[in-house]
């Protein structure tokens, strides 16, 4: 432009050099419009990632596998002061574990031979998990003495296994096995071995061997797969080397010799045993409970109404919606109505003096302050010169409620801005006083603006984690808290907890409590947006 | 008798008692009033419920103060009364112990009495404990009985027509905004006061030039309080999230204020708000999630490639990259709301005279809205920087724990912010300076944003007187 305007003598807007110039400023032109929308299709796309990344994550932990048990209910193994104390019977886990554990040893009779074995079948279900049904059958104290079936969490490794989040497979279906044998080797301590006799010698299976060993090979991870061949309940694993003539195969679990006639399978895990928490018996185990019908994938309302856990397959979220709830109710009492009066006095009373003037500066600062400087003055003057409760709701609230202040009050003076001059002119012209105006006229008329501020604002402390971490929020809390002054912890907290879990599967629950979280933020904003959808109003 | 007092819950009660007090006060006052009304020749000044109001506030006020004094204060109270009379066995206690000891007293307090039955000392103790709290609530209750008491015959005696009813009320009301306000001074007070005090004692013990110049953290130990790694890795960070979120948000406020349609904007803007909206313990599930990983496996296929030396790139896990780039995207809404204000708050007729010099689009954003509205974009970065410095939880679970200087973007590096969350959560005793730095290291992050805030917000003024 510059250019065009020093350049002396006549220009024709034809002359080439004129046109090139043109065209040259026009592909500017473009490529600075591209830059723009490159740039907002990043913001958006990384949105889109996260909440897809997120939400996929989260919907594997709101189904959850369920194993269904029989357990007789003997008098002694379950209600060990008698029927008349349903309490001990309630909290009677070891006496509920045992017969979880009587009844995997009935269905997997193998499992007995050694005790290592016997814990890695135990392994299956996670101890706490018979909770649920110790305190279902202390309100039936009536099914003493009878077999009642039960449905309890499969611990979480298998439930990651079921949901395929443990490793890739190749599952194949194979030719029908004629006959299956058993090699007995002349040391009779060697386990047994099995020779399997196909229809078509296997060359499925060796077909899928040869591309397990080709993908494996490129992870680096030779021979790093197991592979385990299923008929029905009956599994046996391949033995090593996996090119061998004929191809010898270990009983895991049922009977070998049922392998044969019907339709077999085989499934290939391309991950060695040693780099997973599975073992390949566990996963035999598994699928043989899931081939007699005892595995059910169903919803885990456990997420909902558990409260945390040690492990995550029954851990859930209930105690820290509580704890968000009290902290969210002291933060609004704090803030809201604070917020409202501080605003009310800087837009109507105010007078122009360095004290309001500080007071302003001070108010938008504050907001700027980062959220974990709050955290500090918790600790410090909450908890350690007040000696309030640590990990309380309470102070959370307090707080927040401190945090949230700058915002409310900005939003409210800006809703109180809205009100038009003439209001206020005319409620003076009829005699009301200062106060009257105020109270009678300009509040109620910014009102529904006040309030969409402050449930915004809300919103925005429901998300905050730093400073709760500074005043002991974080501490492990299984019990719902009944008040402000019990030990609490917070969702964002929890999730931060959770993130940090060494288990795998604690990703999906953290993400499935992210999703419980902005489910949350989601209904007060679009209650905030409704309010000022219904109530706005142009002047 | 005062054990059980001590157990009362004191929230409720007190609230119902201060409305019950409340609302007889002001019926008193109203009936006062308007025998007054009828008895004297003179007509009221204020109108009947005016007097009412007015005897409340006076009743009630002077109590909800010291009930509201006892819910703060009661309970440091009641441990330093305790802490006072321990006998000389406690001695040997430190201060940690001492508070872990009354924390479990305080606890016994509120429950059953045979929870503490096999412990005789612990359980007198609780027990003396509970007759200070008791004697103490019911101190407070009488006291505000009496203040309550007090109040309103001060109240009721000055009732007569010619007092100003409503005036008094509303400088009462007035008074009550005012301390609303007063609140947001007290609460920057309080930060200032609090971070100054523990980082005085935090120096007192650790010279301030070896924390603010040392090249070595290592604060679990409590040998080296160096803070300049942390600094450093603050940096670092920030500078990574400023590289994202600067262009990206600009560009997108330049878009959206000058390129896009109505409905365009319609739709992108909330997109946009709700990147500002997601909590950031989120976003650090996400970084740790999907981004943290992502940017070790390049680092590792980097070092694979030929012309990198091996173990080039440290390709932690945990890294400056994956958590800089999360919180860049975090930041982009803040740059680009600021800056879309700033460029839409520029007269349409600059652009209109640059139009019809013949200018694209382009070359009138780039030399003619840019320039008016540098120093609220500015404003703006700075207040992204602000926020990118103070960020905790991105931080906290995507950058590490590891103190150290690097140019490695992919390499383990840790902030001010996560240091003080590392030495403050869990139990922390006040005396230490491990504790004490977690409030050395707040001190600097809440001055350095505050310098950031102050400049940014000052410009924002300045600019705004501008146009208006």
């Amino acid at each position: 432009m510059t250019k065009l305007i020093s350049s002396p003598g006549p220009s024709r807007f034809d002359d080439p050099e004129a046109l090139s110039r043109l065209k040259k400023r026009h592909a500017a032109e473009r490529r600075f419009r591209l830059y723009g929308q490159l740039a907002i299709s990043f913001a958006i796309l990384f949105l889109g990632l996260l909440i897809v990344s997120i939400g996929s994550q989260a919907v594997s932990a709101f189904s959850h596998h369920q194993v269904t048990f029989h357990l007789p209910l003997n008098e002694e193994t379950v209600a060990p002061n008698g029927p008349g104390d349903p309490e001990a019977v309630e909290e009677n886990i070891s006496g509920f574990y045992q017969l979880v554990r009587e009844d995997l040893a009935r269905t997997f009779p193998e499992a007995g031979e050694t005790p290592a074995r016997t814990r890695e079948v135990n392994a299956l279900v996670t101890r706490l998990a018979v909770i649920p049904m110790a305190r279902e059958t202390s309100e039936h104290l009536d099914w003493l003495g009878e077999t009642r079936r039960y449905r309890t969490a499969l611990s979480d490794d298998l439930d990651l296994y079921l949901k395929g989040a443990v490793a890739d497979e190749i599952e194949i279906s194979l030719a029908e096995i004629l006959r299956a044998e058993q090699i007995r080797a002349e040391d009779s301590d060697a386990p047994p071995r099995i020779r399997l006799t196909s229809a078509d010698e296997f060359a499925s299976l060796r077909d899928a061997l040869a591309r397990a060993s080709a993908l494996t090979a490129d992870r680096g991870e030779a021979g790093g797969f197991s592979v385990l061949v299923q008929n029905g309940a009956n599994l046996v694993r391949l033995l090593p080397p996996y090119d061998s003539q004929p191809l010898l195969f270990e009983p895991m679990t049922g009977t070998p010799a049922n392998l044969a006639g019907g339709k077999p399978e085989a499934r290939i895990i391309l991950l060695p045993e040693s780099a997973r928490n599975v073992t390949d018996r566990q996963i035999a185990w598994t699928l043989a409970l899931q081939e007699q019908g005892r595995i059910r994938s169903s919803l885990n309302w456990a997420l909902l109404t558990n409260s945390d856990s040690t492990y995550p397959e029954i851990a859930g979220v209930l105690a820290a919606i509580v704890g968000s709830l009290f902290t969210m109710f002291v933060t609004a009492a704090i803030a809201i109505p604070i917020g409202i009066c501080a605003a009310l006095y800087l837009e109507e009373y105010a007078p122009k003096n360095r004290v309001t003037d500080l007071i302003e500066v001070n108010i938008n600062n504050l907001a700027a302050v980062p959220s974990i400087v709050f955290g500090l003055l918790g600790a410090a003057v909450f908890l350690n010169f007040l000696a309030l409760p640590r990990s309380a709701p309470l102070v959370g609230g307090l707080v927040l409620g401190l945090l949230t202040l700058p915002t409310v009050i900005i939003a409210a003076r800006a809703a109180l801005r809205t009100v038009p001059p003439s209001i206020r002119a005319a409620a003076l012209g009829l005699g009301a006083s200062k106060t009257q105006t105020v109270f009678h006229h300009v509040l109620p008329l910014a009102a529904p603006g006040i309030l969409t501020g402050a449930i915004i604002g809300m919103a925005r402390a429901l998300g905050e984690t730093a400073p709760l971490l500074l005043i002991g929020m974080v501490a492990f809390v299984a019990e719902v808290p009944g008040g402000p002054t019990d030990e609490a912890t917070a969702l964002p907290v929890l999730i931060y907890k959770w993130s940090t879990g060494a288990e795998r599967a604690w990703e999906p629950n953290t993400a499935a409590a992210i999703l419980v979280l902005l489910t949350f933020m989601v209904v007060m904003n679009a209650v905030a947006v409704f309010l000022r959808r219904r109530f706005e109003r142009r002047w | 008798m005062l054990e059980t007092f001590s157990q009362i819950p004191m929230a409720w009660l007190a609230f119902a008692a201060l409305a019950a007090a409340g609302c007889a006060a002001f019926l008193a006052g109203r009936t006062i009033a308007m025998g007054i009304a009828r008895t004297s020749e003179a007509q009221l000044n204020s109108q009947p419920n005016y007097h009412g109001y007015y005897v409340a506030m006076w009743t009630v006020t002077p109590a909800a103060l010291l009930l509201l004094g006892h819910a703060l204060f009661g309970s440091g109270l009641t441990r330093s009364l305790l802490m006072a009379e321990l006998p000389d066995g406690f001695a040997s206690f430190d201060r940690l112990q001492l508070a872990q000891y009354l924390d479990r007293v305080s606890e016994a307090a509120t429950l059953d009495r045979s929870v503490w039955a096999g412990e005789p000392l612990f359980a007198a103790v609780t027990e003396r404990y509970m007759i200070l709290k008791g004697g103490l609530k019911l101190g407070t209750f009488l006291l505000a009985i009496l203040a309550g008491l007090a109040g309103l015959a001060f109240a009721t005696r000055r009732l007569q027509a010619s007092f100003r009813a409503r005036h008094e009320v509303e400088r009462g009301i007035q008074l009550a905004l005012f301390a609303c306000a007063a609140i947001a001074v007290a609460t920057t007070a309080g930060i200032v006061v609090s971070l100054l005090f523990e980082s005085i004692r935090f120096f007192s013990q650790v010279p301030l030039f070896d924390f603010l110049f040392g090249l070595h953290w290592n604060a679990q130990t409590e040998e080296h309080f160096g803070a300049i790694p942390l600094f450093f890795g603050t940096f670092i960070i920030s500078l990574i999230a400023m590289c994202v979120a600067v262009p990206v948000g600009l560009y997108a406020a330049i878009y959206l204020s000058e390129y896009a349609g109505a409905r365009a904007r319609a739709w992108i803007k909330p997109m946009l708000e709700i990147l500002a909206g997601i909590p950031t313990v989120v976003y650090g599930f996400f970084a740790l999630l999907v981004i943290a990983p992502a940017v070790r496996t390049s680092a590792v296929w980097l070092n694979g490639l030929p012309f990198i030396p091996d173990e080039f790139f440290a390709a932690s896990s945990t890294n400056a990259l994956a958590a800089g780039l999360v919180m860049g995207v975090m930041i982009i809404p803040f740059v680009s709301s600021l800056s879309d204000d700033v460029i839409n708050a520029v007269p349409q007729s600059l652009r209109d005279g640059a139009f019809a010099m013949g200018a694209t689009r382009s070359e009138t954003v780039k030399q003619v809205v840019m320039p008016a509205a540098l120093p609220g974009v500015i404003a703006s970065v700075l207040l992204a920087v602000s926020r990118a410095i103070g960020e905790t939880m991105i931080v906290v679970m995507a950058a590490g724990l590891r103190p150290q200087i690097t140019a490695d973007p992919t390499a383990e590096i840790t902030t001010i912010t996560v240091q003080i969350v590392a030495l403050l959560t869990g139990d922390s005793e006040f005396d230490s300076p491990k504790t004490l730095s977690a409030f050395a290291l707040g001190f600097v992050l809440f001055a350095l944003t505050l310098v950031f805030n102050l400049v940014a917000l000052r410009v924002v003024q300045k600019y705004r007187e501008k146009y208006d």
